[in-house]
């Protein structure tokens, strides 16, 4: 751009006048304004007694869970999609012959790493049956590294726990029950 | 270390020179922010030399990009400028559609818009309330730190994290808008204005804060060329550049504002300059809110770039192989075997990734233009001759981001 480009906008310093220039009117001027904000809304969330509203549940990338269709199997079918567009490289599966009809595989164990985890939210994005999802669960603690590696039951646990305040979005979508 | 030669060299000149002093300063001080280090001479307070030594964030962000794929990479950039993560994951991706050659629908240019405007408030909030705080003015940064609350509100709606964002793919981004996020961004916009009188209030005629930073670490407009630099630190030194206007990208054509700048070139004008810049980044987000289009988000799916919808996923077939083709590693999407540089003017400067691509989905080169590296390599200039405690009125205003810096 020109200097003389009339986009520019050329900022002038803020010019300090007598009052300015004397330390004390300023002061006050800034207490003023403190005292203001003194009596104005409290803002603080005093964090364990009170939680902090989630905006958006639904989107919100928290703790995964596994979810189960309508006979309480899980719905996962080991394509590996989520292990693949995982960034973080946190998700193990094992795959085997399912034992039920209508589908070929299913992962005999699924883990994953909470702790490698960058909840990216890309395994969800991956997964063409939403049989992984993530929660609005975001206070994720454990006392070990072993107890931070979720396998398949503890990751339907978590849908069990959370299944009535995050529905599955496939539902909504046409997606399988 | 690198550095040693140079080190021992000076101190050995200096010797006999007993009324010099040596002082490390970082990598934690709380007012280097994140870790960084400056190995400082003093004669008595005033400074007479500065040695930045980098390198203690090096967590290998280049090398990573040469493993991770194009969509997959945008989590790392989160990572690199922390104050606005969400303009980084815009300009790796506005690289990588340059090197594919995808133009992305109008709806989401106006959002990539809006986000990058907000991370811009966000960036310029914490880096004026920061400075404030490192030179003794503690209240505004708590005021400009519950800004940047419902900042992070607006981006947790949109993305579903507050801090990690990753909302942007190649050829689109992550989800569409709701109607809440439009809602929340019209609040910001109507309250954040008070905000930014409380700090003019607090700040702007303030003696003691003009004696603090007026005057200090002055850079003058050939310098500030020179050394290449850009964004806030450039523009307050008189430099006319601003990559929204110069090489207009995403929908910034389509809108009103001005480019800010003053001639002063001290920590003071590039404070107010950030302050004047907040304002105008207003003025484009109430247009942008305003005038956000209807449409797709993403590019069409005949493209083979952004992923198709889940519910065509569930319900064709077409839609389900699509979805396996461009996320398994071996089929993607085709890429040229050419190179692309695409800069965007983040908050704090020209950010700029070089992208070269082999054909694979995985970068052979991702190479990062951080803007925190070239300005600090101005702060020696600016700091030599002034006193100790201008240290950290120099480190604040140049906003100087370790992660980014160091990559």
């Amino acid at each position: 751009m020109k200097p003389d480009d009339p986009d520019i906008n050329w900022i002038e310093e803020p010019k300090l006048g007598l009052a300015g220039r004397m330390y004390l009117p300023l002061l006050l001027k800034g207490l003023t304004t403190t005292t203001r904000h003194l009596f104005s809304k409290k803002v603080t969330v005093s964090y364990p007694d009170v939680e902090p509203t989630i905006q958006n549940p639904l989107n919100y990338r928290g703790v995964h869970r596994l979810n189960r269709d309508e006979q309480g199997r899980v719905k996962c079918v080991a394509c590996f999609l989520c292990a693949t567009a995982c960034p973080a490289h946190c998700i193990d599966i094992i795959a085997a012959e399912s034992p039920w009809p209508d589908r070929e595989k299913y992962p005999q164990s699924f883990t994953i790493d909470e702790l490698r985890c960058i909840f990216c939210g890309m395994c969800e994005e991956a997964c063409p049956v939403d049989a992984i999802e993530l929660t609005s669960l975001y206070n994720l603690t454990g006392r070990s590294r072993e107890e931070m590696v979720f396998d398949k039951e503890k990751l339907l646990s978590v849908y069990d726990a959370t299944k009535d305040a995050e529905p599955m979005k496939s539902a909504s979508l046409g997606g399988t029950k | 270390m690198p550095i040693t030669a140079v080190q021992t060299r000076n101190l050995a000149h200096d010797e006999d020179q007993e009324y010099i002093w040596t002082l490390n300063f970082g990598p934690q001080h709380p007012a280097t922010h994140t870790t960084l280090r400056l190995v400082l001479k003093l004669e008595g307070e005033r400074v007479i030399d500065a040695m930045p030594d980098i390198g203690y964030l090096h967590s290998g962000f280049e090398k990573i990009g040469e493993h991770l794929d194009y969509n997959q990479y945008v989590t790392v950039t989160d990572r690199m400028n922390y104050l606005s993560p969400i303009a980084n994951n815009v300009a790796w991706h506005l690289a990588v559609e340059k090197l594919l050659g995808i133009d992305v629908p109008p709806r989401c240019k106006y959002i990539r818009t809006i986000i990058c405007e907000l991370a811009r408030i966000s960036d310029h909030l914490l880096c004026t309330g920061a400075m404030g705080l490192d030179i003794g003015a503690f209240t505004f940064f708590l005021y400009a730190f519950n800004r940047r609350e419902q900042i992070y509100n607006i981006f947790e709606e949109l993305s579903g994290a507050r801090f990690t964002n990753s909302y942007t793919r190649v050829g689109g981004v992550a989800h569409d808008a709701s109607p809440r996020f439009v809602e929340n961004v019209r609040q910001f916009v109507r309250e954040f204005p008070r905000t930014l009188d409380d700090m003019e209030r607090l700040f702007n005629r303030n003696r003691i804060f003009i004696d603090r930073t007026k005057g200090v670490g002055l850079l003058s407009k050939e310098e500030a060329i020179n050394y290449s630099a850009t964004g806030p630190v450039a523009r307050a030194s008189g430099v006319t550049r601003d990559l929204r206007k110069d090489e207009p990208y995403l929908a910034y054509p389509d809108f009103d504002f001005k480019v800010c700048c003053a001639t002063g070139g001290d920590c003071y004008a590039r404070f107010y300059v950030r302050i004047a810049e907040m304002r105008e980044s207003l003025k484009i987000i109430n247009q942008a809110i305003e005038n956000l289009p209807q449409g797709p988000v993403n590019v069409y799916v005949g493209e083979r770039t952004a992923l198709p919808n889940k519910q065509q996923v569930y319900q064709t077939i077409e839609g389900l192989i699509t979805h396996f083709e461009l996320t398994m590693t071996n089929r993607g999407f085709d890429v040229p075997c050419e190179e692309s540089y695409h800069a965007i003017e983040a908050p704090n400067g020209e950010l700029g990734f070089y992208i070269v691509g082999d054909g694979s989905d995985v970068a052979y080169r991702a190479r990062c233009r951080p803007p925190s590296f070239i300005h600090f390599a101005l702060f020696p200039k600016l700091i030599k001759g002034h006193t100790l405690s201008d240290v950290v009125a120099v480190l604040g205003s140049l906003n100087i981001i370790a992660a980014e810096l160091d990559r």
